[in-house]
């Protein structure tokens, strides 16, 4: 027998009594979407910042390396892109724009094409998300609803930037991943 | 060893061990704060309870869908009915890429399997990426608690390791300039790694895709870079589809370390052009342990670690005193069930208080199961010391001349016998403890005077 059909067996083996699935009900959320969202990103250490805030910051000159993957931005991007990831290494500002953002928890859909390289929002030092603001839902139950059964080889929920608490618990930002995140709400 | 004698030896650092008990004290109360910002908490925790209850029902047809999605989508799936052919899968693929470094994210799966070890003795470099797990490898440690593997060091402990390791500056114990050190150093492990390994957090039927959650990007970093990616899982981790995810999702980190959600939640569903994934999915004792009704629902845990941060025992005896993969409450019901040999003084390692079973985000009833390990445990190991104690103490109080005459002797013995006596090693309650102040005469003597 192989294993799998012996693990199988086992567990058919098990005398088990029928437990229905339970219907998840619509739960309510009050207040405003937008300033919730704001919070949450906060929360989890990114910024919400302005397309002005952007635009100035860009022109500071701080972003050596800069790739948009959105067009908007696609005249600041300065590095070629090629289909290996590991020449993204040295990127210090990437620019992509996410589906839609949940007001409990600030995370933010992202799937295949809105990335390019499946590495790119992790391995940038910097990262930046563009949102329309539209596009928000109140929690994780919606915004599942709003996913559907799409399907994408690679899906992502990013909250904010890459953090680790592992040395006495104190908060560091920027352990692998990008060391900051900065949605654009649009 | 018995966890009495972990627990002691963690002891003898009171400084140390006082910290560990109030951080993790910290953590369980973000996780209060957190979890009543939400106003559907509980409603929540029954539909997690709910989802998993029928998941164990039909797990078998819920693990066949699984499969047959994963496979659609290019997913090479294996099964490994223990730990041994989980190791030997994982080394095969390893053989065939001819890949002999890999990176490894959290996965408390590989650590149960003992993969790390036997990776090594095949001359496979394994670099764990994890902040907290690269620590406790470089210091040849197992990870003592399952969401801070490093809770049990002081950033001295990491200064001094970083320094022989990564040789950073001696002393420097900022922990902004230690991440930043091993920031550089696992870069390198991630650009050059061929094959990345992680655990899952959920695996969904429906859509034969699985979830990875992490807070560093390590998980992620490591297997974008990497040619294959091996994803290992226990069977149980499956849930039925992929509007669940929204319950579990709200549960997990919030329950975790009381944070709102983890800030990468990745959903693998089919490998990049020219990549591979590949997914073992793990026995490894869960049939087992399916197939013991009082202990069953063990198998609804989401790895949130919430049991540990709350529990008084573990808070204060700390992760290593468990000598289990999975330590605190929740390792306390699974290990006995896989060796209750070894395993036999963990469902005495708690107080019954069931604070454990109060934050559980899928509604475990671990106190209950700790309570019915004791039964097992007293009836397949009985303990000699104990059960002579109980024969005597049976006989004295069925006969009321012997229960009279040894309470007097009692009470004139323990006025004039030394401490090294009163205290001896038999008496364990009376480790750091005094007993209470002797009454002068029995309850009936003192009925007798007064109430004629």
């Amino acid at each position: 027998m192989s294993c799998r059909d012996l693990i199988l067996s086992k567990i058919k083996a098990v005398p088990l009594e029928p437990k229905a699935l339970p219907i998840i009900p619509e739960f309510e959320f009050e207040g405003d979407l937008k300033a919730r969202f704001t919070a949450s990103i906060q929360a989890n250490k990114g910024e919400v910042i302005s397309k002005e805030e952007l635009l100035s910051l860009l022109d500071s000159g701080v972003f050596e390396k800069v790739y948009s993957h959105i067009e908007d931005f696609s005249s600041l991007t300065n590095i070629k892109i090629t289909e290996d990831a590991h020449h993204l290494d040295n990127l210090n500002l990437a620019i992509i724009r996410g589906q839609f953002g949940v007001a409990e928890n600030g995370a933010i859909w992202l799937e295949d094409q809105d990335m390019g390289l499946r590495a790119l929002p992790f391995i940038t030092e910097h990262l930046v998300i563009v949102l329309d603001s539209a596009h928000l839902v109140a929690n994780m139950h919606q915004a599942y609803g709003r996913i559907g059964l799409k399907e994408s080889g690679f899906g992502l929920f990013l909250a904010g930037p890459s953090k680790t608490a592992d040395i006495e618990q104190s908060l560091v930002i920027g352990a692998h991943g990008a060391k900051s995140l900065r949605v654009v709400l649009v | 060893m018995s966890h009495p004698i972990q627990a002691a030896e963690f002891l003898q650092d009171q400084a140390k061990s006082k910290w560990h008990d109030e951080t993790l004290w910290f953590v369980r109360d973000k996780r209060d704060k957190i979890s009543k910002s939400v106003p559907e908490w509980e409603n929540l925790r029954d539909l997690a309870s709910q989802i998993k209850d029928n998941v164990l029902a039909n797990l078998g047809v819920y693990l066949e869908e699984f499969e047959k999605n994963a496979k659609a989508n290019n997913i090479h799936v294996h099964w490994a009915k223990d730990a041994e052919e989980h190791n030997e899968i994982v080394l095969g693929i390893l053989k065939e890429k001819r890949c002999n470094a890999i990176v490894k994210s959290k996965s408390i799966l590989t650590e149960e399997c003992h993969l790390n070890p036997y990776l090594e003795k095949n001359g496979i470099e394994v670099v764990d990426t994890d902040l907290g797990e690269r620590i406790v490898q470089f210091l040849n440690q197992a990870p003592s608690h399952i969401v801070l593997p490093a809770i049990h060091l002081k950033k001295r402990d990491i200064s001094e390791i970083f320094h022989e390791k990564l040789h950073t500056e001696k002393g420097n114990e900022d922990p902004d300039y230690l991440t930043q050190a091993a920031r550089i150093h696992l870069r390198e492990k991630f650009l050059s790694a061929k094959v990345a390994i992680t655990g899952v957090n959920f695996g969904v039927a429906e859509t034969g895709e699985f979830v990875v959650c992490t807070n560093e990007g390590n998980a992620d970093m490591g297997v974008h870079l990497a040619d294959v990616h091996i994803a290992c899982m226990g069977i149980e981790k499956i849930i039925p589809k992929r509007a669940h995810l929204g319950v579990f999702l709200r549960l997990l980190a919030r329950s975790a370390t009381g944070q709102s959600v983890t800030n990468y939640n990745s959903h693998f569903r089919s490998p990049s052009p020219g990549k591979e994934i590949h997914i073992v999915l793990v026995d490894n004792g869960r049939t087992a342990q399916l197939a013991r009704p009082k202990f069953k629902n063990s198998l609804k845990c989401i790895r949130c670690g919430a049991c540990m941060n709350t529990c008084p025992i573990y808070r204060r005896s700390g992760g290593f005193s468990y000598e289990s993969t999975v330590p605190g409450p929740i390792g306390s019901i699974l290990s006995p069930g896989i060796d209750l040999q070894k395993h036999s003084s963990l469902p005495f390692a708690s107080t019954l208080c069931g604070s454990c079973t109060d934050v559980c985000p899928v509604k475990i009833n671990i106190h209950e199961q700790l309570y019915e390990w004791r039964q097992e445990i007293t009836k397949a190991l009985p303990d000699r010391t104990k059960s002579l104690a109980m024969k005597i103490a049976n006989g004295v109080f069925a006969v009321p001349f012997a229960y009279n005459l040894s309470g007097n002797m009692m009470r004139g013995a323990l006025k004039i016998l030394p401490d090294s006596i009163t205290y001896s090693g038999l008496n364990t309650w009376g480790k750091q403890r005094d007993l209470p102040e002797l009454p002068k005469e029995s309850f009936k003597d003192w009925y007798k005077k007064n109430r004629k």
